[in-house]
């Protein structure tokens, strides 16, 4: 069953297209990721899906319900953990979950029970009556993802669930995510800019980028679509190999990034020595040359032709901005 | 159905009820403030003589402090949507199957509430340092023109907190706009019976909404120094809030997370 349906879903504002005809969907039960670099158009779609925005043209249906005539039924079956942190500093954990489950109808023995419940899920027992305004960045995160899941959501969205959050902080979130999945059954939207995320927590993902959906598969059919191996290779003339080699038959997959190349192939170990004598025959000296298994960053430069990380910098330069803002 | 939109409504209050008696600063700053006034002008310029005044200057000043303590308490909790906007909370209240009117309702009455808290302190002080109260039912009156007040100055608060991004305007609108507006409301001064004062200030104060509280609560607690009779201050300052906290709530709904 589709718990999640989206048919050229459309957002502008003014002249600008952020999201571009979206069309996907997501299966009970499983984690789907949103896979695209910053303003890619992820929050823009997830705002939409959670009825904040409304869309400017195409339809959507979350949990069997339309997204713009059945507001009030959607709202009821999703869960939501925003990208900044949406908590009333001045409460108490226990009192922001307390306020939660009021505010979906949660009669008293349901919510005492499922207040333990969630703090018990994500550990957060002894810190529930610690003002949040005291919390970490991290507890801050699992008290709304435990809170997200207070009343039983068909569906919980995660907008950047780790962003900003060290290593260590963020295993500990995605173990509390596949633990909720597991054990709730609850399905799961996540966008992300990680590629470790995405392949670590999803079963399928979807490509975005400039707010058009490329491609959306299981993690696994992605990866094999580039090639079973990726032989990387930066060398004194990239032009004139690829002219050569390119008529290869073996060849699956070809990307200048940089001053790289990636070839996507079959049992790529045997092809090196192959490129090796072209390259010799062909007068050209390879500089350095590398064998791997391909990962969702080779997914990603093959569909876009170009690799997430380039946002980076970025990222942290707009998140520094961010802080001096919100610090003020 | 209803259970649940009462609930939230119940939850909103209560979580206004919770962050009020939290921040000390906010109480001490806020009671303070207006007792200054009623102390510091009210001392000082006992025996005064006002041009268009009768009687006692503190008969006169408290009710235009009451007046006060309420108009900036519940401004302040309005605006207070502002940092739900900036602290994301606002998002996670906007996304509840809740409707916009409940979470409207629920705010209002929680900053109402604290708004005549405060209120009712600086009426009790009043009181209690003499200031002389004209009947029973003034009183009750009394309480009327504060409720409605309150209100009034929420849904002022939500139009601002709707029409603004961040606080950098908030101090020129209070500048520019509440200050002039509380001078000339005649909470401290004697405005459309003093002969001395220009006439194009007297009309332009006609058209000051504050005017009729101040004057309505005046009217109502000490039944001297009033322009009107209560009950027609009433009507009109009944008129003003429900204009006011429908626009307010015209903006909140419309604005988004």
């Amino acid at each position: 069953m589709d718990i999640i349906k989206t048919e050229k879903l459309t957002k502008k504002f003014n002249n600008f297209t952020a999201v571009d005809n979206v069309s996907f969907t997501v299966k009970q039960g499983e984690i789907f990721g949103f896979l695209g670099p910053n303003g890619a158009g992820k929050t823009t779609t997830i705002k939409m899906l959670t009825t904040l925005l409304n869309p400017t043209d195409g339809f959507a249906e979350v949990a069997g319900f339309n997204i713009i005539t059945q507001r009030d039924e959607v709202r009821k079956k999703i869960g939501i953990v925003f990208q900044e942190p949406a908590l009333d500093n001045q409460l108490t954990g226990k009192e922001n979950l307390d306020f939660h489950a009021r505010m979906y109808g949660l009669d008293k023995k349901n919510r005492k029970n499922r207040i333990n419940e969630v703090l018990k899920l994500v550990d957060l027992e002894e810190k529930k009556d610690v003002f949040v305004i005291n919390y970490s960045g991290g507890m801050k995160r699992r008290l709304e993802i435990a809170r997200g899941l207070m009343h039983h959501p068909t569906v919980l969205f995660l907008d950047e669930p780790t962003l900003g959050l060290d290593a260590q902080t963020r295993r500990a979130i995605w173990e509390y995510i596949k633990k909720m999945n597991k054990e709730e059954g609850t399905t799961i939207f996540l966008t992300t800019h990680y590629m470790d995320e995405a392949d670590y927590l999803c079963k399928r993902i979807g490509i975005i980028d400039q707010g058009k959906i490329l491609t959306s598969d299981t993690t696994s059919n992605l990866k094999n679509s580039v090639g079973n191996d990726v032989i990387t290779l930066s060398c004194d003339d990239l032009e004139l190999l690829i002219i050569r080699i390119q008529k290869e038959p073996w060849i699956k997959n070809l990307k200048i990034h940089d001053s790289f190349l990636t070839i996507g192939a079959e049992k790529g170990e045997e092809k090196i020595p192959v490129i090796i004598e072209i390259a010799r025959s062909t007068g050209l000296k390879i500089k350095s040359i590398s064998l791997r298994k391909p990962t969702l960053d080779d997914v990603f430069l093959s569909f876009t032709g170009k690799n997430i990380r380039i946002e980076e910098p970025e990222q942290m330069f707009k998140k520094m901005v961010r802080r001096r803002f919100r610090g003020r | 159905m209803l259970g649940a939109e009462l609930q939230a409504i119940y939850v909103m209050w209560l979580r206004e009820m919770k962050r009020f008696s939290r921040s000390k600063s906010r109480i001490v700053a806020i009671i303070v403030q207006p007792l200054f006034f009623l102390f510091i002008l009210g001392t000082g310029l006992s025996g005064a003589v006002l041009p268009g005044m009768t009687g006692e200057y503190i008969d006169f000043l408290a009710p235009g402090i009451v007046a006060m303590a309420i108009l900036f308490s519940s401004m302040f909790t309005g605006i207070s949507v502002l940092w739900d906007k900036q602290f994301g909370f606002l998002q996670e209240v906007l996304v509840a199957p809740i409707s916009r009117l409940s979470i409207i309702i629920g705010r209002t009455l929680g900053g109402a509430t604290t708004a005549l808290i405060q209120g009712f302190i600086i009426l009790i002080i009043a009181i209690f340092i003499g200031v002389k109260i004209s009947s029973i039912a003034g009183l009750i009156l009394t309480i009327i023109f504060m409720v409605l007040l309150a209100f009034t100055a929420v849904g002022f608060g939500l139009i601002l907190a709707s029409k603004m991004r961040d606080f950098q305007g908030f101090q020129i609108i209070i500048n520019l706009i509440i200050l002039p507006l509380f001078f000339l409301s005649s909470a401290i001064f004697p405005i459309q019976t003093n002969e001395k004062i220009p006439d194009f200030i007297i009309n332009a104060s006609f058209a000051n909404p504050l005017f009729y509280m101040v004057d309505g609560l005046r009217g109502s607690l000490t039944g001297i120094n009033a322009k009107f009779d209560p009950l027609i201050n009433l009507v009109i300052v009944f008129v003003i809030c429900a204009f006011m906290m429908s626009l307010g709530t015209y903006f909140f709904s419309k604005s988004e997370a």
